[in-house]
């Protein structure tokens, strides 16, 4: 991501935090997700002048007032549409997204997609707390079935959204997992999405301590973190455990599931490649917890390369001038058959 | 056939409205477009009226398939493309059929008799042959076997027959050519160049129509030529011109004339498209265009393309409009230039998607929650549509403002002559972006211009500005998230007061007519030329009329309370059922009368002549 205008003056964590007092409920986990960015922007090298945030509506959506950054604090599910116009009009910024699971799964499921699709150079936030927070509770499009809450008394009906397995299915070029427990875990994938070329999307396992506290406690808790994450390492068989001695691997239909590396063989291990064009392998890994209880692989799924949507656009452009020479007004109003009345 | 030029000398008349009528496959639309470029290039005022349906093949020979294109061309300046046909051209029994209500008694028809057959015939709902029954007496009917007339010249190049068959419309071309004298080595050339490549086809359409032009001269069947001069029109350099195209020609030139690059994102829809088509033609102007994935994401885009600095363009029609009402909301909230293009068609919901309708005035108006006011512009005529276009950009780049852009899908696709500008005497639009704190060493993002009311425009990349912005209820001046009572209240009070300052920047009312006149017509759109035409006959009968047509629809010229105070009755044509007229009514107290028509089709001036007749008796 070339930036506009880069120096040599070393910036700080408190160049790219704002002076506004952030307003999320104590505890949230929100809190450890600006921090891991905030602190994490110096790294990146880029000023904060050639940065924009774009968020929609929702908790996290508030992310942006707490940049020091140029920032759209956009509507309900639209921010990847917003960010897109932003990278199309200047392919030159450093466009963030940030959004949750009703923001960018249910009111703005369409957007997040065609962002994905297009491969607009953008940096993707999800933030995954599987509940509505800021309507004070309603389940979410990442909600379990049966989930109780204020809209679904008897339980939920729905069937849940698997965010990485929708985006990948969208064949999105960077598919990442992390949470907010882990700081260095998501400034190692965040650097990663922000260093990818063009849409990099990330979901964060992020906990609502006030309406939907524990929902990930099963895999996130410290004692159970070995055994219930699975690291993805380019390149490395994917095993896990406390003595790591689980392992993922395919069986005879290529789908991914977990073995006792005793029973199979370490060979038989599925080594980790990101950078499989094919989405198959990624798909399947994505698959591999049906829900955040059992061992959940984190990460990043697919990292790949494909045309970025506003370099494209920025071509053609330069194309059409080669072919045509700058813009002649003058000649475009006088076209077509010219007659004069004296 | 012998070659022989037409002894009789052609019968000069002043004007004339051609009907084209056929199957939508029957290229009606093409034969017509080409009829009219061949007129302008020739001199005449015109104006033009397609028509088509929706569907892109109804089943053919049926009444819904049938697709018209009405030209009207003159010697003189016209205002309208003509109330009724003096000649109807109908290639099948059911374009008759469509068309024959509107078609006044002694106008010609020329029917393309092969296609009166029976099978065809009965898909028009034909018990006999009109062309055989009598019913037509009235009429001056011209049969003309333009099917087997075309396949015999068509015989010896080889061409399939069903093929040959498909270039009937040039038949008719060339037959209408030679009726009224227009050039043919122009529409020559123009076959040429759109099928070159398809060298058959070429020939066949060429075949085809050099074989319409000579029937005209050989058989016997008319015994003159008609001839229409050049119009006597205001002196400068014309060209042919569609609203949708000089819409496009307007925002490249207020790009240019800005230094703002184009960013236009839009969603495929009817009768919009053709703007972002001709858009995504002039890269080379630096005109960026996204197809976006829906009219929510368009308008979101185009919102984030004016954030980061470049004018941001969105164009639909009303369905597309009911989608971005929350991000027009946004836009307002940001107080970020946009403009949105509204090609009015038939509502609600789908509605009649190919025809034109005025309805969507209150929906520009207020078709937002809360307290959202927004300067609307209408273009008035085709090529009324570069200087909509243009103004729309000025005034939202001056004010920071979305502006909606009223058109409607009878400007979108009628055509005139357009005496164009001189490029050079655009004027410049200013754009000051921002480049320096303005407060305290701050930059406070909603601290106002105090003339204009308008905020500063700091863009992505330019250092020390940095700010975040959002639809959330702002704080005057520091643009930080504020929910206290009075300071909404402010805010709701200086969006409003920022748009009504527009009008210290617009022309005052202008009143076509007379002084003490008993009626004022007030008119808005495309209405404008039916309004003028009936206001020519009414005063060619000594009545005192005048006329005010209003482009700036929000906010109102300032003077124009008193402008409608001083007549005794105020009528109001449009094609909705009285949208301004109530408007009028609100903000001024006055008795407007509303002239109402929604049938998708525009006025006649007849129509709104009988209504003044009416009013002034």
């Amino acid at each position: 991501m070339a930036a506009v205008d880069e120096t040599a003056v070393p910036l700080t964590r408190k160049d790219y935090s704002s002076d506004q007092e952030v307003r999320w409920c104590p505890g949230c986990g929100d809190y450890s997700v600006l921090a891991a960015v905030q602190s994490l922007m110096p790294d990146l090298g880029v000023r904060p002048e050639n940065i924009v945030f774009v968020s929609g509506i929702g908790c996290s959506s508030r992310f942006p007032y707490y940049m020091n950054t140029y920032g759209v604090h956009s509507i309900h599910g639209r921010a990847p549409a917003v960010a897109t116009g932003i990278a199309v009009a200047r392919p030159d910024l450093d466009v963030w997204v940030i959004t949750g699971d009703g923001d960018g799964l249910s009111i703005g499921g369409n957007h997040l997609i065609h962002a994905l699709r297009r491969n607009v150079n953008l940096t993707i936030l999800l933030f995954n707390n599987q509940i509505y927070g800021l309507t004070k509770g309603q389940y979410s499009p990442t909600s379990e079935q049966g989930k109780i809450t204020k809209s679904t008394p008897f339980g939920s009906i729905d069937y849940p959204f698997n965010p990485l397995s929708l985006a990948i299915g969208a064949e999105a070029t960077f598919v990442a997992r992390t949470h907010d427990m882990d700081r260095k875990h998501m400034q190692e994938t965040f650097k990663r999405a922000h260093a990818h070329q063009g849409a990099a999307f990330v979901e964060i396992y992020q906990n609502c301590n006030v309406f939907n506290d524990g929902a990930f406690e099963e895999i996130l808790q410290k004692d159970k973190r070995g055994s219930m994450l699975v690291s993805l390492k380019q390149g490395e068989p994917i095993i896990f455990g406390d003595d790591l001695e689980m392992g993922v691997a395919l069986n005879e239909y290529g789908e991914a599931h977990i073995v006792q590396i005793a029973d199979v063989g370490l060979e038989q291990i599925l080594v980790h490649d990101e950078h499989r064009t094919d989405p198959a392998i990624a798909f399947s890994l994505s698959r591999l917890a049906d829900r955040p209880t059992t061992p959940t692989p984190i990460g990043v799924f697919r990292d790949i390369e494909r045309p970025v949507y506003e370099q494209e656009v920025t071509a053609q452009l330069a194309r059409a001038q080669e072919r045509s020479g700058p813009g002649d007004l003058r000649k475009l109003i006088e076209s077509g058959n010219i007659w004069e009345v004296a | 056939m012998t070659p022989e030029t037409t002894t009789a000398q052609p019968l000069s008349l002043e004007r004339v409205v051609i009907r084209f009528a056929g199957d939508s496959g029957d290229g009606m639309q093409l034969t017509g477009d080409r009829f009219t470029d061949v007129s302008a290039a020739f001199g005449n005022d015109l104006a033009t009226l397609p028509n088509y349906p929706a569907e892109i093949r109804a089943p053919a020979g049926t009444i819904a398939g049938v697709s018209s294109f009405q030209v009207h061309i003159a010697d003189f300046d016209i205002l309208t493309p003509g109330d009724v046909p003096n000649l109807l051209v109908a290639m099948n029994p059911a374009a008759l059929k469509a068309n024959i209500a509107d078609v006044p008694p002694g106008a010609a028809i020329i029917a393309n008799q092969d296609a009166f057959e029976e099978r065809n015939l009965a898909k028009a709902g034909y018990a006999v042959n009109p062309l055989e029954d009598g019913s037509l007496d009235a009429f001056r009917v011209y049969p003309v076997p333009m099917t087997t007339i075309t396949l015999e010249a068509c015989k010896e190049l080889g061409v399939k027959p069903r093929d040959a068959e498909r270039s009937k419309n040039f038949f008719a071309l060339g037959l209408i050519s030679w009726m009224y004298n227009r050039p043919t080595d122009q529409t020559v050339t123009w076959i040429e160049e759109k099928f070159k490549g398809k060298e058959l086809v070429q020939a066949a359409n060429i075949a085809a129509f050099k074989a319409g032009f000579n029937f005209g001269e050989t058989a016997e069947l008319f015994d003159h030529t008609y001839e229409i001069l050049p119009a006597k029109l205001k002196s400068g350099r014309y060209r042919n011109i569609t609203g949708n195209l000089a819409l496009s020609y307007g925002m490249i030139a207020a790009s240019q004339q800005s230094g703002l690059p184009i960013v236009c994102a839009s969603y495929p829809i009817t009768p919009a498209s053709d703007i972002l088509h001709e858009l995504s033609r002039h890269k080379n102007f630096g005109v960026r265009t996204v197809q976006a994935e829906d009219e929510i994401a368009a308008i979101s885009m185009a919102i984030g393309a004016s954030f980061a600095g470049n004018l941001g363009l969105t164009t639909t029609s009303g369905p597309g409009v009911d989608l971005k009402s929350e991000a027009l909301g946004l836009a307002v909230s940001l107080e970020l230039p946009l403009v949105l293009v509204d090609v009015q068609r038939g509502g609600p919901s789908t509605g009649l998607p190919t025809k034109t309708e005025q309805a969507d005035l209150m929906l520009a108006m207020y078709g937002r929650h809360g307290e959202c006011p927004l300067p609307i512009i209408a273009a008035d005529s085709p090529s009324g549509c570069f200087d909509a276009a243009f103004e729309a950009v000025r005034i939202a780049v001056k004010y920071r403002t979305p502006v909606i852009l009223l058109t409607d899908g009878f400007l979108a696709n009628g055509a005139e002559p357009w005496r164009f500008p001189d490029v050079g005497d655009l004027p410049a639009i200013p754009v000051d972006f921002a480049s320096e704190p303005n407060h305290d060493g701050a930059f406070w993002p909603y601290l106002r211009d105090p003339e204009t009311l308008a905020r500063p425009w700091a863009v992505p990349g330019t250092p020390g500005l940095m700010h975040r912005i959002g639809g959330i209820e702002k704080q005057d001046g520091t643009g930080n998230i504020n929910y206290d009572p009075g300071n909404h209240e402010l805010m709701v009070k200086l969006r409003l007061e920022k748009v009504m300052r527009v009008q210290q920047d617009i022309a005052p009312v202008d009143v076509d007519g007379d002084v003490d006149a008993d009626l004022l017509v007030v008119g808005w759109g495309s209405t404008r030329g039916f309004i003028k035409a009936a206001m020519r006959n009414v005063r060619g009968s000594g009545r005192k009329v005048a006329h005010v047509h209003i482009t700036n629809l929000f906010p109102f010229p300032s003077d124009l309370g008193d402008v409608l105070r001083r007549y005794p009755k105020i009528l109001v044509p449009e094609m909705n059922m009285g949208q301004l007229s109530r408007l009028l009514r609100a903000e001024y107290l006055v008795d407007a009368q509303s002239l109402s028509k929604v049938q998708g089709a525009p006025f006649r001036s007849a129509e709104i002549e009988a209504k003044i007749m009416e009013m002034t008796n």
